[in-house]
């Protein structure tokens, strides 16, 4: 199975100084390979950069002659910045589709949680899922909620609620208080997928369990190979076992991790 | 085109060109890119008489072409191996090369009767690993205790080839050469990795969740050509040379400077197929050089 490919640069969009929204064509990865939003791809960042970047995706639709996927990045360190000056008909070296997704398939309600650059990977379930579903979307500030990604939630979800840590958009404060919020007057969701840093992730996590709702959590880590040989990028949990972001996840059940590991 | 075997502690490699342990978990992974049979040989990821959990994360930096790594040998323990992964592995036309630490010299001795038994074409023993606490590296840095290990490894290995990996966190490589070369070792391995360790300048903090790592990649080559250089000088025992090859050039001159065969580790993360492209490299220098055999190229260095 070829996983490595060269994949072209369709659009490439900067959303703000740190955030940029670029979509690949990724031959036929979608159709014949199932990649979907919440997966990743491993993108080699240049001569430069030893390690390549999980760069996760946001949305994969498939398309003629190839499929797209849209990959919503910040700049964190050389890697991503290298990524962020590439210009629509360049060409990356690619590894994907890797590690998991949310699962989904079981008919019912669900309830999407994003925080900062961690609502790009719930796009695809905001705008697509077959399901009814609400989002709850965090950001720092109301200047970090692109209209460009918070309206494809917006047009899609039952109701869209938007939380700024600083009140300059939606409500004032964290997502899992309006997470509570929601769980309290309805209990009735068929799972939480929540998709953000560690901190806010534990936090949905708990409040997801109080209310004895499944949540589903996309973990992120330093990796190394992406593929699962290298053991770097551990998760603890809670039986004491080790699993690998890159391969078993990104997306754990989130009752499974050990969140004090 | 050029005879690509070579010989290593007289098992015959179809190339020279072997996986480093740890950077290649038990083969499963990467053999979704290619066959496993395409490769002279697998180091497999290193093993430890019960399971181990390993570090916790962050467990990788990357530095100026290199990486640190910290994984603190996370491995399903050797049993579990000889159950589930051997038999995978033993699928494939390739070496399989067991990689073994223990907490003890005998230790290492119950390891060793276990995979001879199980039938592994090689045991490499771990007297270097950088990061865990108990045995590991104390063993790769005191000769007498690394003569100790070797004794122990092959008193118990059944004939099985033994192979000691050297720690280049030495003052001298040699010393530690002759002392394992004197205990009976089969073969050496070097060099594994050198102790590093990255800061984030912003919150002060260690990149890896231990601190310090083990540096690989192509920051290494020159230390590893080096070391091997060295030690080839010291020792009649054949060697298998690592350290940042990532492509054949860099397999060349750790053949040059006197291994036998190479490992490629680190490259793996950004190529899966870099060790085939290390091989088609080294193919054609020898080739060029107009060698009959990729072999000849050991030890072929003009020293000034």
């Amino acid at each position: 199975m070829n996983i490595e490919s060269k994949c072209r640069i369709v659009e490439m969009t900067r959303l703000d100084a740190v955030t940029f929204w670029m979509v690949l064509e990724v031959g036929k990865m979608v159709e014949k390979r199932g990649l979907r939003g919440g997966q990743f791809l491993h993108i080699k960042c240049g001569d430069g950069q030893l390690l390549r970047r999980p760069i996760s995706v946001a949305c994969a639709v498939p398309d003629e002659p190839e499929d797209l996927a849209t990959l919503i990045f910040e700049v964190r360190g050389e890697g991503t910045e290298w990524l962020s000056r590439r210009k629509v008909g360049d060409e990356l070296d690619v590894m994907g589709p890797l590690g998991n997704g949310f699962d989904a398939a079981q008919p019912g309600r669900y309830l999407l949680v994003g925080g900062g650059i961690g609502v790009p990977p719930l796009m695809q379930y905001g705008e697509c899922l077959q399901w009814p579903r609400t989002a709850v979307l965090g950001f720092r500030t109301g200047a970090k909620a692109f209209p460009a990604i918070t309206s494809r939630f917006q047009d899609h979800c039952e109701q869209t609620c938007i939380c700024t840590d600083d009140g300059t958009l939606g409500r004032h404060g964290f997502v899992d208080a309006q997470v509570r919020d929601i769980l309290e007057r309805d209990r009735s969701y068929t799972a939480v997928l929540a998709c953000g840093p560690k901190p806010m992730l534990k936090s949905v996590a708990k409040a997801a369990a109080e209310f004895g709702v499944p949540c589903q959590v996309s973990m992120e880590e330093r990796m190394g190979c992406g593929v699962g040989a290298c053991l770097v990028c551990s998760c603890g949990m809670k039986d004491g076992s080790v699993r690998h972001v890159c391969k078993d996840g990104p997306v754990f059940n989130a009752e499974e991790v050990d969140w004090d590991a | 085109m050029p005879d690509m075997s070579v010989k290593l502690a007289g098992v015959t490699l179809k190339n020279p060109v072997v996986v480093a342990s740890g950077t290649f978990g038990f083969g499963r992974e990467y053999s979704r890119f290619y066959d496993l049979g395409e490769l002279g040989g697998i180091c497999a990821k290193g093993l430890t008489l019960h399971p181990r959990t390993g570090n916790p994360a962050p467990r990788i930096a990357e530095t100026p072409m290199g990486i640190l790594n910290s994984v603190g040998l996370e491995n399903p323990g050797v049993d579990v191996f000889i159950a589930e992964e051997l038999p995978f592995l033993r699928q494939f036309d390739t070496k399989v090369i067991a990689n073994i630490s223990g907490n003890t010299p005998e230790e290492y001795g119950v390891m060793c009767e276990k995979l001879s038994a199980a039938g592994v074409d090689m045991i490499e023993v771990n007297i270097s690993c950088p990061n865990v606490k108990a045995g590991g590296l104390a063993y790769g840095t005191r000769p007498e205790l690394a003569a100790e290990v070797t004794e122990e490894a092959k008193k118990h290995a059944n004939g099985v080839p033994v192979m000691v990996k050297l720690s280049p966190n030495v003052t001298d490589i040699t010393e530690i050469a002759k002392a394992v070369e004197g205990a009976g070792a089969d073969a050496l391995s070097l060099i594994n990795t050198i102790r590093g360790m990255r800061i984030d300048v912003n919150t002060r903090r260690p990149i890896l969740r231990m601190n310090t790592g083990g540096l690989s990649g192509p920051a290494v080559l020159p230390v590893a050509v080096r070391m091997v250089w060295e030690v080839s000088q010291a020792v009649s025992l054949p060697i298998l040379g690592m350290g940042g090859v990532s492509k054949g050039e860099d397999g060349a001159q750790l053949m040059l400077a006197g291994a036998s065969a190479v490992a490629v580790g680190t490259a793996l993360f950004a190529d899966p197929f870099a060790p085939l492209k290390v091989r088609d490299g080294l193919a054609d220098i020898a080739a060029r050089q107009g060698l009959s055999a990729v072999s000849e190229l050991t030890g072929g260095v003009k020293p000034w």
